[in-house]
């Protein structure tokens, strides 16, 4: 009987193999997906049990911080609340969903970057405890373009020129992070200041400007055609007020935002290099901060018909209407306070950045994020005659009601009609200040506006936070 | 060095385990090493050198392997129960305590084991109650739906399948001892297999039909299984013949398939097995009483460990702020689960590699067995033995449907403790008489 024997524990074996494949199955080949299941209630658990990091303002003020719970888990809670909700986001552990920088800087806060003391704390079983994010953000400011917009829909974006830091990043409507409501009446996860698709108006004359010096085809006293209406691309172009300003100036057609004469530098610098400056700027990609990409969208002509964003250059756009803002143009506040930004840091445009330094829990800073260069937008030359340019604007131009307000400020408005045949406007306003060695950049636009104008609704506001900045700055 | 020396330095290991594991929990819980790991340790290693002086005293020759072997395991067992909850780790303990009693008590009532077998009849028909108990109303009780065991109020929980599967393994073994040769030799071949003499084949559709009662009245396939398995081992042993097994495994097949069609239960486990992360059998929702939960978070839990585990004390047990468990039955069908949550795989494959130790242990014992009935025995304790572990293991990694039942040695349990150590008690019993210089 010993033959039959062996057959039955060769068998056994044979069993015993399959629990051992299935066992692997599991634990090696199908973890990842199963971590990952939607039903697997320990993902949200352990990462219940992670202290996560705090995220701060530059000037320590907590934007989000952790609290301890039952069974050594955490909550998260955001102490400013709205006003940060847009920027911070949120770590919502019960849906696995993260959102803005507790999405973008999830790494640092969840503590997974920390060397060898958090993997030698998580083998003696203790907390992983996360590393506290510094973010360039400041609340006094971000406050105050609350209160600006006073309940506005809108967007404000304050940016450092030379580094990129990111002061200011507020938009209504907004949201309570501490209390999530996706089916809520009036609450808006959509951050409007890096997901807007806005037609951006006059302001992105301070492009079409550049690429018309830049590229040395006019000069600032070039003198065209100021005349209402022009035919562009089939169809008549008017000046605000239909107004016939005759030869003018390049500089003088900035200063009063003349439209006609911004068409023609468009469609004379020509599609081609247009699209370059507008790729040096940023526009064709998502801005390139470090925040979610799926909370960022490109800045780019789309199709009037369609609604679908142009290949770059395509032969369809209608490249003098896009020269003023038009066209079809969608952009972000943020790109297009990198189109402030980049003047004034001298055609330097640097990356924007929300991410200060990473600090370990025992006060080590671990990382600091170093300014890096986007792209060298124009020559030096062409940034201070464009700059002249922008002061020009605020002394003697659209922007004269911005000129009041004590700042030395330089910007451009824009009023993008947003029903045509009716005063119902997007007023905007991008500029920098102090106009000459500027310190800060910064987009400000308000979604709709009933008889709203750049130069009266936008660069007021645009002036009152630049100068609270300023005064942080020196004082 | 002698046999029951080999045994006594072999407990070695278990006692160092038990140690080392009740240390880790108490780190784990106080970041304080107390000595009351080392008492446990202690107290645990004079239980098992108790079990040893039995052995010794009463069975020099048996296998010096198989008592170390269960001594692991069963430490184990009770430090990855503390692990779970302190409380029923006492009372395991208490349960090996009276388990080595009962281990001692076999073998010295059953010196010479070969007795039983004028018992045989009497033993099937106690198997045969024990197996109808839990569907007696008032004392069985309903585990996922399965009737498994039995409960007097305020007495005692008893889940009689681990005994009778015993008893069933004696009946057979000592009925194909008389009836193998018959078996064998009045075979007729038709269409070329071979089909034994009805008469004799009698006990042997019995056994079928007995297989497919479980099924039906208990709604287990898992305890169908190992003692259907169990069974053909031991026809497979006594008579030489595949075609027996393949006929009966047809016939299990078949018989399966019909009663799973149509008891509810048994179908709802099925398709638990066949889609553990659908999401409506998942939250039970329009499933008829299918719940897939406990099988999604076992593999959940066996994700979580990966291949080298979360460590000891590590895996996350309970939903936090609450005591209720996210893989239900964690110290008992789950077992495994847990083991693999904080050892990982290679924790896993360590104790199936020591089960299979010991039931190589058993098999060898079969082949040193002088007689036919000593042979068949220990081929189906040690068969039936391997099956369980199949059986709840496999359910627990999804190779076949989840059943509830336990993990020997380790799972928390009165009767399988007892039960499992009466078994190796009998495995111990027929290995000293194999062993025996003539």
């Amino acid at each position: 009987m010993n033959a039959p024997i062996g057959r039955v524990f060769v068998l056994m074996i044979v069993l015993f193999a399959l629990l051992l494949v299935w066992t692997t199955r599991w634990t090696v080949f199908d973890a990842k997906a199963l971590r990952d299941n939607p039903l697997n209630a320990r993902t949200v658990i352990d990462e219940e049990k992670i202290d996560r990091g705090e995220l701060l303002a530059a000037d320590g003020t907590v934007l989000a911080k952790s609290v301890s719970g039952p069974d050594r888990t955490f909550t998260r809670t955001y102490p400013q609340g709205s006003l940060f909700a847009q920027t911070v986001g949120y770590s919502d552990v019960t849906t696995g969903r993260d959102a803005g920088l507790e999405l973008s800087d999830g790494n640092y806060l969840r503590g997974v970057n920390t060397g060898i003391s958090a993997i030698i704390g998580q083998l003696g079983g203790g907390t992983q405890v996360g590393d506290n994010v510094y973010t360039t953000l400041d609340p006094k400011a971000q406050a105050l373009a609350r209160q600006l917009l006073a309940g506005r829909a809108g967007s404000v974006v304050a940016l450092v020129p030379s580094t990129g830091a990111v002061k200011v990043m507020f938009s209504l409507p907004t949201y309570n992070d501490n209390h999530l409501c996706n089916t809520c009446a009036g609450i808006s996860q959509f951050n409007s200041a890096t997901q807007a698709a806005d037609i951006p108006g006059s302001t992105f004359k301070i492009v079409t400007v550049t690429a018309a010096l830049d590229s040395g085809k006019f000069t600032q006293s070039s003198e065209l055609d100021g005349n209402s209406p022009r035919i562009v691309s089939g169809v008549p172009l008017e000046n605000d007020s239909n107004q016939d300003w005759g030869q003018q100036t390049v500089s003088t057609a900035l200063t009063y935002s003349i439209n006609t004469i911004f068409a023609q530098l468009a469609q004379d610098v020509g599609r081609p290099t247009m699209t370059e400056y507008m790729r040096r700027f940023g526009f064709y990609s998502r801005p390139p901060l470090d925040y979610p990409p799926d909370e960022l969208s490109p800045s780019e002509p789309h199709s009037l018909t369609t609604n679908r964003p142009y290949p770059p250059a395509s032969p369809n756009e209608d490249i003098g209407r896009i020269g003023i803002g038009q066209g079809g143009l969608e952009v972000t506040p943020l790109q297009m306070a990198m189109v402030a930004a980049a003047v004034a840091n001298g055609g330097r445009l640097m990356v924007p950045h929300l991410t200060d330094r990473v600090v370990n829990p025992d006060g080590q800073t671990i990382q600091t994020i170093k300014p890096r260069l986007y792209s060298q937008v124009m020559k030096p030359s062409t940034a201070q005659a464009v700059s002249k340019m922008m002061l020009n604007v605020v002394e003697e131009g659209t922007a004269k009601p911005a000129d009041t307000l004590g700042v030395s400020l330089a910007g451009k408005t824009g009023t993008a009609t947003l029903v045509t045949g009716t005063n119902i406007t997007e007023p905007w306003f991008i500029g920098f200040a102090p106009a000459t060695n500027p310190t800060i950049a910064i987009a400000v636009t308000i979604d709709r506006t009933d008889d709203g104008y750049g130069g009266t609704t936008a660069a007021p506001i645009a002036a009152q936070i630049l100068k609270l900045l300023l005064a942080e700055q020196n004082g | 060095m002698s046999v029951r020396n080999r045994e006594l330095v072999g407990l070695i290991p278990a006692s160092l385990l038990v140690t080392a594991g009740f240390a880790g929990v108490f780190i784990q819980r106080s970041n304080a090493l107390s000595n009351i790991s080392l008492t446990y340790g202690a107290i645990f290693l004079g239980l098992c050198v108790v079990g040893h002086l039995v052995i010794r005293a009463t069975l020099p020759y048996a296998d010096p392997y198989m008592f170390p072997l269960v001594a692991l395991l069963s430490s184990f067992g009770i430090v990855m129960i503390y692990r779970i909850d302190t409380t029923l780790a006492r009372q395991q303990a208490q349960w090996f305590v009276l388990g080595l009693i009962l281990f001692a008590a076999t073998i010295v009532a059953f010196r010479d084991y070969r007795k039983l077998e004028r018992y045989r009849y009497t033993i099937a028909v106690i198997s045969l109650g024990l197996l109808i108990l839990p569907r007696i109303p008032g004392i069985g009780y309903q585990v996922n739906g399965a009737y498994l065991g039995i409960r007097i109020p305020g007495l005692f929980v008893f889940q009689p399948t681990e005994f009778a599967k015993i008893g069933f393994v004696i009946f057979l073994a000592s009925y194909l001892r008389d009836t193998r040769q018959v078996l064998v030799l009045g075979a007729r071949r038709i269409l070329g297999v071979t089909i034994p003499p009805i008469k004799h084949f009698g006990p042997v559709l019995v056994i079928w039909g007995l297989a497919m009662a479980i099924l039906f009245l208990l709604h287990d396939v898992g305890s169908s299984l190992m003692f259907y398995g169990a069974l053909l081992s031991i026809l497979y042993v006594a008579t030489s013949r595949v075609s027996f097994v393949v006929v009966g495994l047809i016939a299990f097949g078949l018989g399966a398939w019909y009663i799973g069609a149509h008891v509810p239960h048994i179908n709802a486990r099925v398709q638990e097995w066949l889609h553990p992360l659908n999401a409506n059998l998942y939250h039970d929702v329009h499933t008829g009483g299918a719940s897939s939960y406990q099988l999604a978070n076992s593999l959940f839990a066996q994700a979580a460990g990966g291949m080298f585990g979360q460590g000891f004390g590590q895996a996350t047990l309970t939903i936090p702020g609450t005591h209720s468990y996210l893989l239900p039955a964690p110290s008992t069908d789950m077992i495994y689960a847990v083991i693999t949550d904080e050892l990982g795989l290679f924790g896993a494959a360590a104790v199936l590699i020591t089960y299979l130790m010991l039931i190589a242990r058993g098999f060898k014992t079969a082949v040193l067995a002088r007689d036919s009935f000593s042979t068949l025995l220990a081929v189906g304790l040690s068969a039936v033995l391997g099956l369980q572990v199949f059986v709840i293991v496999g359910g627990v990694t999804r190779v076949i449907p989840l059943t509830g039942v336990t993990l020997p040695f380790i799972s928390y349990g009165g009767s399988s403790i007892i039960a499992n150590l009466v078994l190796v008690a009998l495995l111990l019993l027929v290995s000293d008489r194999a062993r025996r210089p003539a």
